[in-house]
């Protein structure tokens, strides 16, 4: 299968490292990827915090990039929750119906990349090995847009050598949200404070996640405390154990 | 005569109030236990219905639809209660209802008034109003009774002072109740409660309700409740007064199968509350001899127009968006500066407030979905924050400080950069160079200027790597763009 | 202004009657399993649950009073002679001042419907239950539930008692309580602190 990689922004600019590793698992498990330059963003950073006119035109360019693609696969929740919970509404918005009838077509091709192994390709075990300590964060968007379910912890199950120790709370939000993270710092670094305190708990070396919005965050913490617990993206746990992506995590 | 708003206001931010409150320890862990608490019940109780989300479902188009035909239900409503012997009063806004509840308290000379605990008195400030004409309302719900004893302010809609514990509430009722021996089990404390409010039902002829469901169709009235105060304000006095927002009307009696299993299960965690009230109008020698409704729209109507942010108003006050609320959970109730705190309060207390006050509060929130989650009538809260952060923006932008302010300029920025490729790929590169001199030898960003330092203050900040996705893509790849193997990554 | 879209009352009662109600609206539960569940219910919130035939109500609640140490009890219009005892008093309470209500020892009524899966006893304004505050004021309450009269479901119970919508209803779900001090559920609040039951089959 031919399928395209949509980076995301934030992963272009500061975690490049997680898109290699995504190339390097499909391509690992037998397909191509092309990666088309023309992309930018998905327009969620201006449609969640209320600049919605401004996020159309993002979102327009968009869909023109891929228009034509078998599948677009992206290695963050955020992303796809964005295209499946907002963009018919952005269209709408908009007054645009041939946008709206574009972005109908394009979303059953739009994957989040663990739920296209596994929901799409059917696969759970990628080859990987990865003898570390290593508790998962699940991210709003993940659990509670798309319905990722146990997807990751599958995943994890199978890299070989990985101890996956489960976190109290998983499921709670890390306090990221996106510009909530600077406009409401104060709540933002007390919900973060609970989660650090218990990944730290867990007494896993890294902390892995299916979005690096969260890890980002996560990170920003565990290394202002020098903690030494490392975050990773669950692409670059999946992209380990053979040549290439070397030290995953940060 | 005193001037009293309709939800008061310390004037502060949610930013500033939440960090004012964060400093509150006590408060904190006392709203962490209780949320942690009826959090479990609530997922408990839930999972044992097997039909627990098709009873959401049924919930929210029985609310969606009655909001898309309110006048219609509102008429029905008010027919049948007249024909069983109600009355039926039109409240505009909050000061019409004060006026009404005065007028109709002072008809029958009360010196007091039982209340049970209802958010639409405290939304119309009726207490304060009472009060400054010599009329003085007792609160006989617990929580209730501890707020207005401490001349305090709720924080949740089911547990008003859930951001009090019983050593706080002891000190309380020694002092108010005048109990020096007083000891300070939960029991203790009910005890007091009980023996201090019992003479009162027995005694005062007028009470005041709000209500948490009209029923169009036969003209009554539904009350949930646990402590049986309730009840005895339903039942002993000779009026009853009950203020209503127009938006708790439910077509039939039998819809209440779907509320009364999703509402205690949502707000209590229990699979039903003590006590649940129904009857219509008044009935000769069981309830009060006269019955009143006050039907308050105080900015309903405006949110009914709006079809994106009409499902604000299908709320059926259970309180399990404030459970489930990881940013409530930090802060507690106080920090939204209003009746209606937490998520529902977030998209609810702007909206009544016509997006005059309140501003900040549909930025309160992560739009984690929490809420959405749990909601028993499925309001997609999200949806609605980001909806109103639209309005706010577009009232911003249409004000010279708003347009040329630091937050929109960097946006605009921001957009004209993402639509196009070759502009981002650049913001890119010069963001590469720009970081250099605040990027620490660890490759971590330690301070940052203005309002980014919010992030430094308490997290470090991944610096940028030399190059990007894209970059190496380009350099490494686009040669050979369909993945053919090589040397290296 | 208008509140909502305008819309004809036909079209409305069909939009209406068009809400998808998947929920369970019926159960299969056999009348043993209702029994049970309810039993288990009342049990949870410490209610007194006793045994009865159809024959020997008065004995009992001789024998309930007896354990309580109750004497005089308030009864509604209308109840069975037959549930009577000897050797107490039972008072009808007949257009009782709040004074006489309070001074009771307890109250003695029958109920509507009943419902297995909360737990929860329905009464409304009717022979042999009274108005709403015989129930509350007095400080016990012991109530006659016939096996018959308990479904398993609250929609079931919203089944029977649609057409009596309009008299004066309470569900009652264990004694009053509280958890606002804390989340720490405290019984006997405001309500009836003390609540037994007599189910007979």
């Amino acid at each position: 299968m031919r399928v395209s990689l949509f980076i995301a922004c934030y992963n272009d600019a500061l975690f490049p490292q997680t898109g290699k590793a995504v190339v390097q698992v499909l391509e690992r498990i037998g397909h191509q990827i092309e990666f088309r330059p023309e992309q930018t963003c998905c327009g969620q950073m201006h449609w969640n915090t209320g600049y919605l006119r401004e996020a159309v035109p993002i979102i327009r360019h968009f869909v023109q990039v891929y228009r034509d693609v078998e599948a677009v696969v992206i290695p963050s929740s955020s992303c796809v929750a964005m295209m499946r919970d907002h963009y018919m509404k952005a269209a709408a918005m908009a007054g645009d119906a041939k946008l709206a009838a574009e972005i109908e077509e394009l979303l059953p091709r739009i994957y989040e990349f663990s739920e296209f192994l596994v929901r799409k390709l059917g696969v759970e075990d990628v080859g990987a090995s990865y003898p570390h300590k290593v508790t998962y964060h699940a991210s709003c968007h993940s659990m509670r847009s798309l319905h990722l379910g146990d997807i990751p912890i599958r995943l994890l199950k199978q890299v070989r050598g990985l101890d996956l120790q489960p976190v109290q709370n998983m499921e709670e939000c890390c306090g990221f949200g996106g510009t909530f993270a600077i406009k409401n710092a104060d709540v933002s670094s007390a919900m973060l404070a609970d989660k650090v305190r218990n990944v730290l708990n867990t007494g896993a070396e890294v902390c892995t996640a299916v979005d690096n919005s969260c890890l980002m965050h996560l990170c920003g913490s565990l290394h202002r405390q020098r903690t030494f617990v490392r975050t990773a993206h669950l692409a670059e746990i999946l992209a380990s154990g053979h040549e290439s992506v070397s030290g995953a995590g940060v | 005569m005193s001037e009293v708003h309709a939800i008061e206001w310390n004037r502060q931010d949610f930013p500033d109030a939440a960090r004012d409150l964060l400093q509150n320890s006590q408060t904190r862990k006392n709203v962490r236990h209780a949320t942690d608490v009826i959090q479990a019940k609530r997922n408990k109780v839930a999972a044992e219905l097997a039909d627990w989300e098709e009873l959401r479902e049924a919930g929210a188009q029985i609310r969606a639809h009655t909001l898309r035909h309110l006048d219609h239900y509102l008429k029905q409503f008010e027919e049948n209660c007249i024909r069983a012997g109600g009355h039926v009063h039109w409240a505009a806004d909050a000061e019409d209802a004060r006026r009404i509840v005065l007028e109709l308290a002072q008809r029958h000379e009360a010196r007091e008034v039982i209340k049970i605990k209802t958010m639409t008195s405290e939304e119309i400030g009726i207490n304060a109003h009472l009060e400054a004409h010599g009329i003085q309302p007792i609160e006989t719900d617990l929580a209730e009774l501890i707020i207005q004893m401490g001349k305090d302010r709720p924080s949740h809609f089911i547990a008003p002072a859930i951001h009090v514990n019983r050593a706080q509430v002891r000190e309380l009722f020694q002092r108010e109740m005048h109990l020096p021996e007083l000891g300070d089990r939960p029991e203790d404390l009910t005890d007091a409660a009980r023996t201090y409010l019992r003479e009162k039902y027995l005694r005062i002829k007028v009470a005041i309700s709000g209500g948490n469901f009209l029923i169009a169709e036969t003209g009554g009235m539904c009350i949930v409740e646990s402590e049986g105060n309730g009840r005895m304000c339903l039942t002993l006095p000779d009026v009853l007064i009950s203020i209503v927002g127009i938006e708790k009307v439910i077509p039939r009696y039998r819809d209440l199968e779907v509320f009364l299993q999703t509402l205690p299960r949502s707000a209590t965690g229990e699979r039903m509350n003590p006590y649940n009230s129904t009857w219509c109008g008044v009935h000769p020698g069981d309830g009060p001899k006269e019955f009143h409704v006050v039907l308050l729209d105080n900015g309903r109507s405006p949110i009914l127009a709006d079809k994106e942010a009409r499902q604000t108003l299908q709320c059926i006050r259970c309180a399990a968006c404030l459970n489930a609320c990881p940013v409530y959970h930090q802060t507690g109730g106080h920090a939204y500066e209003s009746v209606y705190a937490g998520p529902i309060g977030a998209i609810l207390t702007p909206q009544l407030n016509s997006m005059k006050e309140g501003r900040s509060l549909p930025y309160a929130s992560s739009l984690c979905g929490a809420c959405y989650q749990v909601c028993p009538v499925k309001i997609n809260i999200p949806e609605v924050l980001i909806h109103l952060r639209g309005k706010i923006v577009r009232q911003d932008q249409a004000t010279l400080g708003g347009k040329f302010s630091l937050w929109n300029i960097g946006m605009q920025a921001a957009a004209f950069l993402f639509r196009d490729a070759s502009r981002f790929a650049m913001a890119e590169r010069m963001g590469q160079i720009a970081q250099k001199p605040l990027v620490s030898k660890n490759g971590f960003i330690e301070w940052m200027p203005l309002t980014l330092s919010g992030w430094t203050q308490t997290r470090d900040l991944k610096a940028m790597p030399e190059q990007s996705f894209r970059e190496w893509w380009a350099k490494e790849r686009a040669s050979r763009p369909h993945g053919e193997q090589a040397s290296g990554g | 202004m208008s509140l909502g879209e305008t819309c004809a009352p036909d079209a409305i009662a069909a939009e209406y009657a068009a809400i998808p109600r998947n929920y369970l609206r019926t159960s299969v539960a056999s009348a043993d399993t209702r029994e049970d569940l309810f039993i288990d219910r009342l049990l949870e919130y410490d209610a007194g649950l006793y045994r009865s035939r159809r024959e020997s109500i008065a004995e009992t609640v001789a024998e309930i009073l007896a354990i309580r140490d109750k004497h005089r009890l308030a009864i509604p219009v209308g109840l069975p002679v037959e549930w009577l005892p000897e050797g107490f008093e039972f008072g009808v309470a007949d257009a009782w001042s709040h004074d006489q209500l309070d001074k009771a020892e307890g109250t003695l009524s029958g109920c509507t419907v009943a419902i297995a899966e909360t737990g929860t006893i329905v009464l409304q304004n009717a022979s042999g239950q009274g108005p709403r505050s015989l129930s509350l004021v007095p400080d016990y309450f012991l109530c006659v539930v016939f096996a018959e009269q308990i479904v398993a479901t609250v929609p079931e119970a919203f089944a029977r008692i649609e057409t009596t919508s309009a008299l004066p209803t309470t569900f009652i779900s264990g004694p009053s309580a509280t958890a606002d001090i804390e989340m720490t559920r405290i019984k006997g609040v405001h309500g009836p602190r003390f609540l037994d039951v007599i189910l007979v089959a």
